[in-house]
């Protein structure tokens, strides 16, 4: 059922990409229009903006951390829809963001044998090469179809939230013949049992096949790509919940480098932004992490859904040139 | 062939403790780095190339406008500041926050290349293909070649 829905998203996404980057139609929508930011307050002095960020990072982050999401896929929708800068600076900053998350994050996780090298090391050589591929395609393109892409990008995503479910310990009956020939598997120690945990993984092309669009996604829209990889990892190739989400979040280290790479060396770094955003992040999932012991994930959850369905909306119709809100 | 050495246990593998410190103490310097350089910038204590006044006049601008913007009103350069340009400017507040970002985004290459030595000797050759691989594709990201736009 998750492989269907999965192809359905996939196939419908394909057919958006065709849509929008061939379709004479689109030519309507104004280029003008649709890629000009918040305009610029003349009167506001430098530092606001800046100190704005900082604020809205923050809270971000805390978001981010309670309901289980990256910075990355918050951050873009949101920066580029109600702030002033543009597309290109927030991409670069988004995956930066997504990158200095999953630095900070993946030494512990290596270390503790919850993230798995070997599982991230043939996915990430596929997902960063595309990430790559992917940036320079969202670099060439022109604005409004990326603005456009990326409203319909966050609306899949809050369907996919919506409707995709978790497995704990999916069931492998057997693991598929390239995951046994890679030897993609492990023991994990699960403290809550105190028992270890034996685990291997199935439908390995297919999951790797997946990840040509995720890491395309990635690269293109500046997002991270948990929101993608978990799904990915944990219901198609059946690796337990935890190496799933664990070994996303490594994996982020290694797509987003390639990509970052790409914008940085196109100019779309602007330090003003860069570390505001970083920091702001930074500390707020540190806030978040201590608040999460006693916030309600659920009610969070559908907090980030509504969030990034109004981003994405926003997004949309900022690409396609409509003042909805 | 020679015969694979892993032993399953539910501890990290050796190659998997050796990336997490590299990527650790990489995480660590580069942080660290991005707070000392981004204070010299907004404090002052650094010259910048664009004054803090005037940057919020150009980040509503797509990159290759805002490029041509910056060098045709500041940095006067003979080509447009892309690539690793930067370096020449690292003497300025706003460009040595580069170094930092730089170093986050380039640890993960030391870490692929710290592991393939261990992989090939002990006949992990898949592995270590991959892991090479991935380092040379990282490593071309990072040289700029891979250069396009709008």
């Amino acid at each position: 059922m998750t492989k269907s829905m999965l192809h359905k998203l996939g196939g419908i996404y394909a057919a958006l990409v065709c849509a929008l980057t061939l379709s004479p139609v689109w030519a309507f929508a104004s280029e003008a229009t649709a890629s000009a930011p918040v305009p610029v307050d003349s009167d506001m002095a430098w530092w606001m903006w800046p100190l704005i960020l900082l604020v809205v990072t923050f809270v971000m982050g805390i978001i981010a951390v309670l309901g289980g999401v990256g910075g990355g896929v918050l951050y873009v929708p949101i920066i580029s829809g109600f702030f002033p800068f543009h597309l290109d600076f927030v991409r670069g900053t988004g995956l930066l963001v997504a990158l200095c998350g999953a630095l900070a994050a993946g030494p512990g996780l290596l270390k503790m044998n919850m993230a798995s090298l070997r599982l991230a090391i043939p996915v990430a050589l596929i997902a960063s090469t595309m990430a790559i591929v992917g940036a320079m395609v969202g670099l060439a393109l022109p604005t409004h179809i990326v603005q456009i892409l990326l409203g319909a990008t966050i609306l899949g995503i809050v369907v996919i939230m919506f409707t995709a479910k978790k497995s704990e310990y999916p069931e492998v009956k057997q693991a598929d013949p390239l995951s046994s020939a890679l030897r993609i598997c492990g023991i994990y120690h699960e403290a809550s049992s105190g028992k270890d945990i034996d685990w291997c993984v199935h439908r390995t092309p297919l999951g790797l096949a997946s990840f040509i669009i995720i890491g395309f996604m990635a690269g293109m829209f500046g997002l991270g790509a948990g929101w993608a990889n978990v799904p990915v990892l944990n219901l198609m190739m059946g690796a337990p919940l935890k190496i799933s989400v664990a070994t996303s979040k490594f994996l982020l280290s290694i797509t987003d480098t390639s990509a970052a790479w790409i914008y940085l060396n196109k100019g779309c770094v602007i330090p003003m932004m860069v570390i505001p955003s970083l920091i702001g992040i930074m500390l707020g999932s540190f806030i978040g992490v201590r608040i999460l012991k006693v916030a309600k994930p659920a009610f969070i959850r559908w907090m980030v859904i509504v969030i990034l369905a109004f981003a994405g909306i926003k997004a949309l119709t900022k690409g396609l040139g409509i003042d909805f809100f | 062939m020679k015969e694979l050495t892993v032993k399953m246990t539910s501890q990290a593998t050796e190659e998997q403790l050796l990336y997490a410190k590299i990527l650790g103490k990489g995480m660590f310097v580069g942080l660290v780095l991005l707070f000392v350089t981004f204070a010299l910038y907004v404090f002052g204590i650094m010259d910048p190339a664009i004054p803090l006044s005037e940057i919020s006049g150009y980040w509503n601008q797509p990159v290759h406008d805002y490029l041509v913007a910056i060098n045709n009103n500041f940095l006067h350069l003979e080509h447009l500041p892309t690539g690793w340009a930067w370096v020449k400017l690292i003497g300025k507040g706003d460009f040595i926050n580069f170094i930092p970002v730089a170093i986050l985004s380039g640890v993960t290459i030391i870490c692929y290349l710290a592991i393939v030595p261990g992989l090939f000797r002990r006949g992990d050759k898949a592995y270590a293909i991959m892991a090479l691989a991935e380092a040379v594709i990282l490593a071309l990201a990072a040289s700029g070649l891979l250069s396009v736009g709008h």
